[in-house]
């Protein structure tokens, strides 16, 4: 079968490219159905990733969160029209202490491997979760957003020491909001609060228990544990503050990407004894809990559902393109296309 | 039910001295007729494939497909008929002997060296289809179409911006087919060649789709030539 491939060729232009590809490989075929914009996307999109890496990189097909229908299983185990999210991570090996997604061998789609804005994707078993049947695919489209929190919060729950009193998410984006709730509904006995810098983002964190205003926070005002999801160079300012404001022996996460290296006053982590986590992406086993997550708690779903910015029916390269665009004027929510292309 | 319908017809004629018809010839390595029927396979709407071939390789059709697993229960063989019309007639006749016929069903007829296709024109032949009696596959005219009566000289040059190149699929209501076939004398059906012209010749509507422009029909040894390039151009990533 000829396979349609619509990569970025340079800073906002697509083409396609077209690819053999014999369905009764081992592989499974997804019909993609909704693809979620992620800011590393719009990185490539807009070519600010960086010359070296955009020479590296590109053609590639973009955009690693999606979810779509099995359209052929040659092993007739998943039966067609199974819903399904789709893992971007694709482990090479097997490693007894590395996590999948820590792996240098792996290749991670829309990162050098082509993403998800094909025609159809041939998918190894192993990277395909079952979702609910009845889900909202808007919502699900971003699930590895929500699994880059899920996979933060099992590591944190391996390291971190048994206080769970408070928690402090630093950030009012995307991220923060799905961070801040997740920790709501896998810790409803602790405190969460909210410590950004936009008003209006920071109205939609109703389930928080406080939102503080970051350069506002009070004096000797502490929380066990932080979770960073700032990214760029905000992330400097927020491990500023959460290193002031954090317990002894607490745990930072740190989830927000940042182009700059920054500094940490490290003076204060080594007094406080702190412990810093790094996470990165997610992996399968990621993804299936984060599954199971929606299956226990279904009103995580309908919170997860007011992150849904625009959502565009996208049928040619143009209206790819167009939701790109529109999608870099949003300062909150997600774009979704729905693939009809 | 929801038929697709895989006019491969086709002795390679226009192919010159090819020693097969033109839908068994290899695309990277691959008969043509394998990469079209795939990407129909991968179309759950459809509730069968039949595929439409001279008597004489219908036993070698099967035989493809058994090669490249795809010898499943959703894919029929029949034999083709003299002219594309009487492929698709033949189509028709298959599905009223072995499926039976009510007045919903529609059949989408394609081209199986076209294998260029996307999923979204087969979705959209099928939802057009289901709203419209006969639906066609277009692209904007890119060149400027000339019309000449003699061969000589022009006798007109149409505005472009009314032009369109026909491709396929074309979707049609099985029984209006049947019943504007049925009404044609030996003469028309000589001239109309295309499916879709009884339908507007019979002052029926039908219905525009947007094609691609890569979905070429391959059918001369350069189409075959741009079809391979095109295909090896592409690197795996």
């Amino acid at each position: 079968m000829i396979n349609q491939i619509y990569r970025l060729v340079s800073p906002r232009q697509f083409e396609i490219s077209y690819n053999d590809k014999w369905i009764a490989s081992s592989d499974v075929v997804v019909r993609p159905t909704h693809l979620s914009i992620c800011a590393a996307d719009q990185r490539y999109f807009t070519g600010t990733r960086g010359e070296k890496a955009m020479k590296e990189k590109l053609p590639m097909s973009l955009i690693h969160e999606g979810v779509g229908e099995v359209v052929y299983d040659p092993e007739n185990i998943l039966p067609v029209g199974t819903k399904v999210v789709m893992v971007p991570n694709n482990p090479t090996e097997i490693d007894e202490f590395v996590a999948e997604n820590y792996l240098r061998t792996s290749q991670f789609r829309s990162s050098g491997y082509d993403g998800f804005m094909q025609d159809y994707v041939f998918m190894d078993r192993g990277r395909l979760v079952e979702l609910p049947q009845d889900i909202d695919m808007d919502v699900a489209a971003f699930t590895e957003l929500v699994t880059i929190t899920v996979h933060a919060l099992s590591r944190f729950e391996q390291k971190a020491n048994k206080r769970r009193g408070s928690f402090g998410v630093w950030g009012d984006g995307n991220l923060g909001y799905i961070t801040c709730l997740l920790l709501k509904k896998l810790y409803p006995e602790s405190e969460v609060i909210i410590f950004g810098k936009t008003d209006y983002k920071m109205n939609h964190f109703s389930f928080a228990d406080r939102a503080i205003k970051v350069g506002d926070i009070p004096d000797g005002f502490e929380v066990d544990h932080a979770i960073e999801c700032a990214g760029g160079i905000g992330s400097q300012y927020a491990l500023d503050e959460i290193i002031e404001h954090i317990k002894p022996e607490g745990t930072v996460c740190l989830l927000g990407v940042s182009e700059h290296p920054i500094e940490v006053n490290t003076r204060m982590v080594l007094e406080k004894g702190l412990t810093l986590i790094g996470s990165s992406r997610s992996g399968a086993a990621d993804f299936q809990r984060t599954v199971d997550i929606y299956k226990d708690y279904p009103e995580v779903v309908d919170y997860l559902s007011t992150l849904i910015g625009n959502v565009y029916d996208v049928t040619s390269l143009e209206e790819a393109a167009n939701a790109f665009e529109t999608d870099l004027s949003n300062s909150w929510g997600k774009t979704i296309m729905r693939w009809k292309i | 039910m929801i038929y697709a319908g895989i006019l491969a017809g086709g002795k390679g004629t226009r192919m010159g001295n090819v020693p097969m018809p033109k839908q068994f010839l290899l695309l990277n390595e691959k008969p043509i007729i394998v990469h079209t029927i795939e990407k129909f396979l991968l179309n759950n709407k459809l509730n069968k494939i039949i595929i439409a071939t001279p008597k004489e390789w219908m036993n070698h059709t099967k035989d493809v497909l058994k090669k490249y697993k795809i010898d499943l229960p959703k894919v029929e063989i029949t034999e083709g008929g003299s002219d594309r019309n009487g492929t698709i007639m033949a189509i028709v006749e298959h599905i009223k002997q072995h499926h039976g016929l009510t007045p919903e069903d529609i059949l989408v007829t394609h081209d199986a060296v076209r294998p260029f296709l996307t999923h979204r024109i087969i979705e959209q032949n099928i939802e057009l289809g289901l709203q419209h009696t006969a639906v066609d596959t277009v692209i904007e005219a890119i060149d400027t179409i000339v019309e000449s009566t003699g061969g000589d000289y022009i006798s007109s040059i149409p505005v472009r911006g009314h032009m369109y190149q026909g491709q396929t699929p074309q979707t049609f209501n099985i029984e209006k087919l049947q019943e504007l076939y049925g009404k044609l004398t030996d003469d028309e059906k000589e001239i109309l060649t295309d499916a879709c012209k009884i339908f507007a010749i019979k002052g029926e509507k039908v219905k525009l789709l947007r094609g691609e422009i890569f979905n070429i029909k391959v059918t001369t040894p350069y189409d075959l030539k741009v079809a391979n390039a095109i295909l090896q151009g592409s690197i795996d990533k």
